[in-house]
């Protein structure tokens, strides 16, 4: 049985790891590489590392960093942040990642998006949506970049659309209004999403407690479950810890019916 | 008594420096992340770039992330190909091959135009996405059960063996003896495939924490 995936999600600012809220406001957690190594024993079934300086400062990606992580990473590793170029891509899969995230330069290089899958496979192509809430009194979603500066004026069902026609091999949806809050996820807009493409979905911004991300599997099935806070405070105070499932709780939350078996 | 043959003489030569695995680098693969594995286990390791450091091998992992023609171009751009072929197939030295590096095994890949080793008689098939569930996404990616078809010390002191895969393309070996291992996916293929000295998985050993570092330990000392 192919199981839901449950991914901690690390962000990268100045070379160390931290936390926003809503895109803002980033908040020091630790070292990357510490947190690979703690990672590692808790049996993580997948990592996401986004560069979140890289764009907007346009700076290339960080190759040692990269190859770094990749080598301590017992789990597969998602790499985004500053992507804009086939030779990219094909550099940081050939240091050992599995997936690169591309985000905002898909919005501005089809080509790059095509042709990426087609060189590295489209199982290695990750595009991430940043979405926020636009408009005063009708609120429609829009596609954001440069951490959610960046307004672009397209809908992200519609850019889920063409990247899956482009070969991309995964979403990665992330709600800025959501992220950091611990509120839940955006349950609407995934929907919105997954009914429009067929190829796999990983969800990020919002996920407070293990009941968000088994009401996730509860209403999407096999899914991937991605949460950044929820994986790195502890407490209203947000002091710092890593921490993640245990296999029991991950096989409860898989194996179980959920709705009848509510989790703490 | 004829002369002394290369193999002859790179056999004597070989007695001191051999790793118990060497790792095919042909600028495909996480190289590291094997390395970090096996130097936990107290396994010792080497990495190939050139024939010469290959030709030495005493087991091969021939890693590997990406589509099956980009692989399969690196691998003949990195001149290592006649000696893998000459090290598998005259030597029969016992080879790993890993996700891509298992598929660029078989004689093609429906996923490109380029002719793979051909070392297994098997092709590489997409994932037909008609007639199947709608909640069957593709590529196939995370983590799944793997199933032994029979017992072979690959899996050896493996518990509920489960792997994490990425891929939208399949191994189909014509000769079904060849399928190790099986795990379902809307289809049920082979995520494991075993000719002799040569091993394929689908799957990532070395991004699957226990199970993946024990199959990595298992193919060391088989």
């Amino acid at each position: 049985m192919l199981r839901p995936r449950i991914i901690p999600c690390l962000l990268i600012h100045n070379g160390g790891l931290v936390k926003t809220v809503k895109f803002t406001d980033p908040k020091y957690v630790g070292d990357p590489l510490n947190a690979v190594r703690i990672f590692n024993e808790k049996i993580v079934d997948e990592l996401i590392v986004l560069d979140i300086d890289a764009t907007v400062s346009n700076a290339p990606p960080n190759y040692k960093l990269i190859g770094e992580l990749a080598g301590e990473c017992r789990m597969p590793l998602c790499y985004g942040g500053g992507v804009k170029s086939l030779n990219e891509v094909e550099n940081i899969i050939s240091l050992g990642v599995e997936k690169v995230a591309i985000s905002s330069a898909a919005l501005a290089d089809q080509t790059l998006i095509k042709e990426s899958a087609q060189r590295v496979g489209n199982q290695s192509i990750v595009v991430v949506i940043d979405v926020k809430k636009t408009g005063l009194i009708s609120k429609r979603y829009e596609v954001f970049t440069h951490n959610g500066k960046r307004s672009s004026g397209v809908h992200p069902v519609e850019f889920a659309q063409t990247m899956e026609s482009l070969g991309v091999g995964e979403i990665l949806i992330n709600s800025i209004d959501k992220d950091g809050t611990l509120s839940g996820y955006d349950m609407d807009l995934v929907d919105l999403i997954r009914r429009v493409v067929t190829i796999p979905v990983t969800v990020l911004g919002g996920a407070g407690s293990q009941t968000d991300i088994a009401n996730l599997f509860q209403r999407f099935g096999v899914i991937g479950a991605a949460a950044g806070s929820l994986f790195v405070f502890k407490g209203k105070y947000r002091a710092v810890l890593i921490q993640y499932l245990s296999e029991i709780e991950k096989d409860q939350m898989y194996l179980l019916d959920i709705s009848d078996s509510p989790l703490s | 008594m004829g002369p002394v043959s290369y193999s002859w003489y790179n056999s004597r030569r070989c007695i001191l420096s051999r790793a118990n695995v060497t790792l095919v680098d042909y600028g495909i693969g996480n190289l590291q992340a094997f390395c970090n594995i096996y130097s936990r286990l107290n396994v010792s390791i080497d990495i190939a770039s050139t024939p010469e450091e290959l030709s030495c091998a005493k087991r091969i992992i021939l890693p590997g992330v990406g589509a099956f023609d980009w692989a399969m171009t690196r691998l003949i751009d990195s001149g290592l190909r006649e000696m893998l072929d000459d090290l598998v197939l005259t030597q029969h030295v016992p080879v790993l091959g890993v996700c891509v590096g298992m598929q660029i095994m078989a004689k093609n890949s429906e996923e490109g135009v380029i002719p793979g080793l051909g070392w297994l008689d098997a092709k590489v098939k997409h994932f037909n996405h008609n007639n199947l569930s709608p909640d069957i996404h593709f590529p196939h990616m995370g983590w799944n059960d793997v199933e032994p078809a029979f017992q072979n010390e690959l899996f050896a002191n493996i518990i509920d063996p489960r792997f994490y895969f990425l891929h939208s393309y399949y191994f189909s070996p014509a000769n079904l003896m060849q399928t190790l291992a099986t795990t379902e996916y809307g289809i049920q293929f082979t995520s494991a495939a075993v000719s002799g000295n040569i091993y394929g998985v689908q799957f990532h050993p070395e991004k699957s924490h226990s199970w993946g570092i024990q199959l990595l330990r298992n193919f060391s000392e088989i």
